[in-house]
């Protein structure tokens, strides 16, 4: 039983609070028009944040979906800028930079799990010490890509953990309709790998949870499944209006089981947080994210930056696509 | 005759079609209890009930692919692509199945499918939610494409590729949903598959287009009538089966052109029509056609996404351009 020490679960909930704090905020500018659609965070603070204490940002990489980077902290304030930076719409959004061990958002559901797969195996290709924990949802989970990526990581023994973030919803898809089986975790068994189910709520049972799937992986004996339980506080996105379909008495339940909650009374109990400690923490987070959106507001963008990176070298094409967009913005000033 | 946007067009359409043949299914993700995410399946689950519509889980793969068995045991399945950028997690059963259903059992089954998808840009979504695929998609021999730009036709056409034998892409522009709002006709209205429609009339110049693009070439020829010249709109409907006769004719009557599409340039279906007009009407062109398009890069980001797609401006441009020849 490895538990995570004071200090740790102390800085684990100044991440949870910062991530809460940043995302409503964020969807305040969302609704100002100010920013791209956003996913709220509330609800899958303790996983995310639990996760990325029991890895080594030196060493391990994650590879997110969309919904976890504000609770990735740990791996460094490059994380929120670019995060923001990306929700703007801004194209050097995607580029996080090195040597910073996290890749893009990925918004085609579960592709990024066979990327991980390919990035473990890569690792070890090259004695590469590190894991890779990929985070991916309940409903992402029903996706070709996740059983191919489950089988050829069980296959290669690849040092990857599979996080499956079951928030009880896919939109409006609840998780009875996504699949038939007793949990998520109990799909390892395909793969011939560890699946472990735990309370996604409780910081100490994940860490639990990705500690051990890390020293597994890390001594050869390969891939992990794990399941964390809790459920989506907010909407999908400002997109959705979940009050068509969340049932109003399962999210107060929720409610009751707020993970900040928990976690805060906990600390608070054990002399390790107070008020004081709450309002430094949230003014803190907003005074970040705030800085984050008027870098992001004010980053420089070329009037051809939308032709970049595409490939390393313009084809004579695209060298003309671009002599003619930059004419046209010449034009038109 | 209605007034409605796209968006209500195709829910009447689907509301109607499952009225009529009970046969019609319709699957997807969050189309039943929710009625979509954009509500254009809204109030189908509680008129036709579980057995009708189905939320399937989030697969792609299987949603193409069970559709190909839902065909083959006698029903119509209508499925949709939430977006159509997440078609490529079906293509394998897209391109590689339900496009082959009918040749490789030499008709024994009816790939009576609709696939429906919304694409096209402007509205600000993230990565892969408006990629134009219509010419990947088209260059799969098998499948129809239909792209519909107005409500009235949004009904009428989808009516038909429910109705039709053959499996039927459906694209949807995204910002025609609720954008796009134009007299319906009321009941029974069926647009036939692959027949071109004049949006406007004219004669100095042809704009081919189809989907969200016919909007702004509209726009275009509207502004352009205004410096006394005459542009004629020619919205294709559908682009597999291609109305050939409707574009010689329109070419003919013009003999010059410019087509635009909101894909990459390259490998895009505007080159398709490009050589359909070069093959069919040589002889009536008075000057090079011009193609505007998108660039060929992937589609971009919120920031960048106006410089990206073709408006009206970069049209009208195009159409002076082509004007400019001698
Ligand atoms: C391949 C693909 N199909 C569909 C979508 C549209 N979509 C975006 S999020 C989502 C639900 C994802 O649910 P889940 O994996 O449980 O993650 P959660 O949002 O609950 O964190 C859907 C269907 C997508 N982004 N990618
Ligand atoms: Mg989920």
């Amino acid at each position: 039983m490895t538990r995570p020490s004071d200090g740790q679960r102390r800085q684990m909930l100044v991440d949870m609070v910062s991530a809460r704090t940043q995302s409503q905020r964020m969807w305040n500018l969302q609704r100002q028009g100010q920013i791209g659609t956003v996913a709220p965070i509330d609800g899958h603070e303790a996983t995310i944040v639990a996760a990325a204490h029991a890895l080594d940002p030196a060493h391990d990489w994650v590879v997110p979906q969309y919904r976890e980077p504000l609770a990735l902290r740990r791996y460094g304030p490059e994380v929120l800028e670019q995060f923001l930076l990306y929700n703007i719409g801004h194209p050097a959004g995607g580029h996080i930079p090195a040597p910073i061990r996290v890749l893009p958002n990925q918004i085609s559901l579960a592709t990024q799990l066979p990327h991980a797969v390919g990035l473990a195996w890569g690792m070890t290709l090259q004695d590469d010490p590190g894991v890779v924990l990929a985070f991916f949802g309940d409903g992402s989970s029903s996706q070709g890509d996740f059983y191919e990526a489950g089988n050829l990581a069980g296959v290669l023994k690849a040092p990857v953990i599979f996080l499956c973030v079951n928030n009880q919803w896919a939109i409006s898809t609840p998780v009875h309709l996504q699949t038939a089986a007793e949990s998520f975790a109990a799909k390892a068994a395909a793969f011939g790998i560890p699946g472990v189910k735990v309370d996604g709520n409780d910081v100490d049972a994940v860490y639990e949870a990705v500690h051990g799937a890390r020293e597994r992986a890390r001594s050869g004996l390969g891939a992990t499944l794990i399941e964390a339980a809790l459920y989506r506080l907010g909407a999908h996105t400002t997109a959705d209006d979940p009050t068509r379909y969340v049932p109003a008495e399962d999210l107060a339940a929720a409610r009751r089981n707020d993970p900040i909650a928990i976690l805060r009374s906990r600390l608070e109990a054990e002399g390790l947080w107070d008020a004081a400690t709450q309002s430094e923490v949230e003014s803190a987070a907003l005074t970040a994210v705030d800085a984050a959106h008027e870098r992001a507001r004010t980053m420089p963008l070329a009037p051809d930056a939308l032709l970049d990176h595409c490939v390393s070298e313009d084809s004579p094409r695209l060298a003309r696509q671009r002599l003619a967009l930059l004419a046209e913005v010449e034009g038109t000033r | 005759m209605n007034e409605l946007n796209m968006l209500e067009a195709i829910n009447e359409c689907l509301h109607a079609e499952m009225a009529r043949d009970d046969r019609v299914v319709v699957l997807g993700e969050d189309v039943a209890r929710t009625g979509g995410v954009f509500r254009a399946t809204d109030g189908l689950f509680e008129k036709f009930g579980e057995d009708r519509i189905f939320d399937m889980p989030l697969a792609e793969g299987a949603i193409a692919g069970a559709s190909v068995g839902l065909a083959i045991a006698g029903l119509v399945p209508v499925a949709e692509m939430q977006f159509l950028g997440f078609a490529y997690q079906a293509m394998h059963q897209i391109a590689g199945q339900v496009a082959r259903l009918r040749y490789r059992t030499q008709s024994r089954f009816d790939p009576a499918i609709t696939i429906r998808a919304p694409f096209g840009g402007g509205v600000r979504t993230p990565e892969l939610h408006s990629d134009s695929l219509e010419g990947q998609l088209a260059n799969v021999a098998g499948l129809k494409i239909v792209v519909p730009a107005t409500a009235a036709d949004a009904k009428g056409l989808l009516a038909s590729a429910i109705r039709d034998p053959d499996p039927v892409m459906f694209l949807e522009p995204l910002r025609g949903y609720r954008g796009i709002r134009d007299q319906v006709p009321d009941g029974e209205h069926l647009v036939p598959l692959g027949s071109a429609r004049t949006a406007r009339p004219g004669t100095d110049v042809v704009v081919i287009a189809w989907s969200h693009q016919v909007e702004l070439a509209c726009r275009a020829s509207d502004r352009l009538e205004k410096e006394g010249l005459s542009v004629r709109v020619l919205d294709l409907r559908s682009l597999v089966p291609l109305d050939l006769a409707a574009i010689a004719e329109a070419v003919d009557a013009c003999g010059r052109v410019v087509v635009t599409e909101e894909s990459p340039q390259t490998g895009g279906f505007g080159g398709e029509v490009v050589a359909t007009v070069v093959e069919e009407s040589f002889w009536s062109l008075e000057a090079p056609v011009i193609r505007v398009s998108g660039f060929d890069v992937p589609y971009p980001v919120g920031m960048v996404e106006d410089l990206y797609i073709p408006d009206e401006d970069r049209i009208a441009a195009a159409v002076r351009r082509v004007l400019e020849v001698a």
